[in-house]
């Protein structure tokens, strides 16, 4: 059998760097670089026409002008809520298809659960307008049912908001979830109750325990994806929507102020890195490993 | 609880409630679009006029736009298509690159190298696109002021939006060839190699081959994520709009149900692409 001969060091090693160039140019002319460029840019103050100085001053804006860290706190409050709601919304059809249905039926509910995601979210976004909107089609529902004599706005408030962001991360829970949950043993949940187990117990003690890492992972990206989201709370919440990334876009294209913009993207950067962080170690996992999962 | 277990019958009752409830919550603001995409009305809203096409079919002489007349938004599915297609051709060759780097090289920093492929993942889109934007900005001027050259593709548009996009959607393409890579039996190359194959012949015949489902998959989900983005394109963006940003921009203003049309065109599309790739995936050979 004919041996391969070894090929040279300084051939292998060349190789090597071409099957590396593409991934070093990718991560570092676009990703590494422009974010340490991104918090130079946040570091300076400009004192004249293209004349920079080093200073804090932009992180100072946002700490000083209630309206920048009310508008940041309550992306934030909101977020977090979308994505509590979002597991709560989530959980009972994860269960379902992990569950409850069998075989074809359940691969056919999930298939249905995934189809309208493939779907552009500015298309979803126009259907919830078309729903909501004070011409649209709910309230024109309220009306004919009696229930209001007016047709009512239903959009723009921070209730039809949170529905949009919802809707719009569904996916992002269910996926992980049920992953997690058909890994769950049946036997495990038939045991807890010869032993006497009540639903909430078996919930609370087999259930949520095993499913943890499809909860976190679940909970990470939701929260994530809807921090960053934009589409959603600017087009259902309207000028009231109040929501981090509008501002960053404000500054940046609107204003031309990219020092303050910068440093805005940095402390909602530094906010969603710090969310998957405790994600992470709240539930002490890897962070490849959820990636992997979600 | 699960089928083995007494179930109450109104627990019973009230899952199949829930489902039903959660199906209708998903799918009628999608109902709705594709609905009122033939109301014969200058609106999308109710009450039901009749029915038309004109929204697709009209012309001036009609007094409405339909689709296939509306130059600027069928301009921007083209504009849309083209970036997408840069994207996918990009993400999916980087990708299969890092796959083989990832899954067959050694090399030192490796680990470190593979954590920092994944994190494009958990930057938000809007930060993606604003560092790079100015990152490109401070090359454009640092082009003009060293060597008087004016670069303007480092300036806000279409080149943009391809890289923007690209830097994450690799992300996603390295994670699916990757995992491919990885169930490959490599005894069958041995083999190969053994039979007197050159390692372009093994490539070429036996490894490609093997990845093709992943490589078509990736492809797939590269140009729908790519056609559907928002929040990275909207910084990056110049004078050409893509689809999603020419939509949102007459979502703001009001718009004709043409925006109807073009949404169920885009949700025929959608599907077309989700059923294909949902039945290969079934297929025994995969």
């Amino acid at each position: 059998m004919p041996e391969a001969p070894a090929a040279a060091p300084w051939y292998r090693r060349l190789m090597l760097g071409l099957l590396l160039a593409p991934a070093l140019l990718w991560l570092f002319a676009l990703i590494v670089l422009p974010h340490v460029d991104l918090a130079l840019l946040s570091f300076r103050e400009r004192v004249a026409p293209r004349q920079y100085v080093a200073s804090l001053a932009q992180y100072r804006t946002f700490f000083g002008e209630p309206l920048y860290w009310r508008v940041f706190v309550r992306t934030a409050v909101l977020s977090a809520l979308a994505t509590a709601l979002t597991l709560l919304v989530a959980f009972p059809i994860a269960w379902t298809i992990a569950k409850l249905a069998r075989g074809r039926m359940s691969a056919l509910l999930f298939v249905v659960c995934l189809i309208p995601f493939w779907v552009s979210e500015t298309v979803r976004t126009l259907g919830w307008m078309i729903l909501l909107r004070e011409s649209g089609v709910l309230p024109a529902l309220l009306v004919h049912l009696g229930l209001t004599t007016q047709p009512v706005e239903l959009l723009y408030h921070d209730a039809t908001i949170l529905v949009g962001l919802v809707y719009t991360s569904l996916l992002f829970m269910v996926v992980p979830l049920v992953g997690n949950l058909e890994s769950l043993d049946n036997a495990l949940i038939e045991a807890a109750y010869d032993l006497g187990g009540k639903g909430w117990s078996i919930l609370r003690e087999i259930v949520i325990p095993h499913a943890a890492p499809g909860i976190t992972a679940g909970c990470i990206v939701v929260f994530m994806l809807t921090l960053g989201n934009y589409l959603t709370p600017t087009l259902l919440g309207g000028k009231n929507s109040l929501w981090f990334t509008e501002q960053i876009y404000t500054q940046f294209i609107t204003r031309f102020n990219w020092e303050q913009g910068a440093a805005f993207g940095f402390l909602l950067l530094a906010l969603s890195t710090a969310m998957v962080w405790l994600g992470l170690k709240v539930s002490g996992q890897r962070f490849s490993d959820v990636m992997r999962r979600a | 609880m699960i089928p083995t277990l007494p179930r109450p019958a109104w627990l019973r009752a009230a899952t199949a409630l829930y489902v039903a409830a959660f199906l209708m919550f998903l799918f009628l603001p999608l109902a709705v679009v594709a609905v009122f995409a033939f109301n014969d009305a200058p609106y999308p809203a109710p009450p039901w006029h009749g029915f038309t096409l004109d929204w697709f079919l009209g012309n001036e002489a009609a007094g409405r736009i339909g689709l296939f007349r509306d130059s600027e938004l069928l301009g921007s599915i083209w504009t849309s298509s083209i970036v997408a297609l840069w994207v996918t051709g990009l993400s999916v060759a980087v990708g299969t690159a890092n796959a083989f780097a990832m899954e067959r090289a050694q090399f030192p920093g490796k680990g470190a190298l593979s954590m920092l492929m994944l994190t494009p993942l958990v930057i938000p889109g809007v930060i993606l696109g604003i560092s790079i934007l100015a990152f490109a900005s401070r090359l454009a001027e640092l082009c003009s002021d060293l060597f008087a050259v004016e670069a303007d593709f480092l300036r806000p548009g279409l080149p943009l939006v391809v890289l923007g996009q690209f830097s994450y959607i690799a992300a996603i393409a390295t994670l699916t060839i990757s995992a491919r890579l990885k169930r490959f039996d490599r005894t069958l190359e041995d083999a190969a190699l053994n039979l007197g194959a050159s390692r372009p012949a093994v490539l070429w015949t036996i490894t490609l081959p093997y990845l093709r489902p992943a490589l078509i998959g990736s492809a797939a989900i590269a140009f729908l994520m790519s056609f559907e983005n928002f929040n990275t394109t909207l910084m990056l963006v110049g004078a050409d709009s893509p689809l999603t940003i020419m939509m949102y921009g007459r979502m703001r203003e009001g718009a004709t149900p043409v925006l109807n049309a073009v949404s169920l065109f885009l949700m025929v599309a959608s599907a077309v692409i989700a059923l294909t790739l949902i039945r290969r995936g079934r297929s025994p050979e995969s």
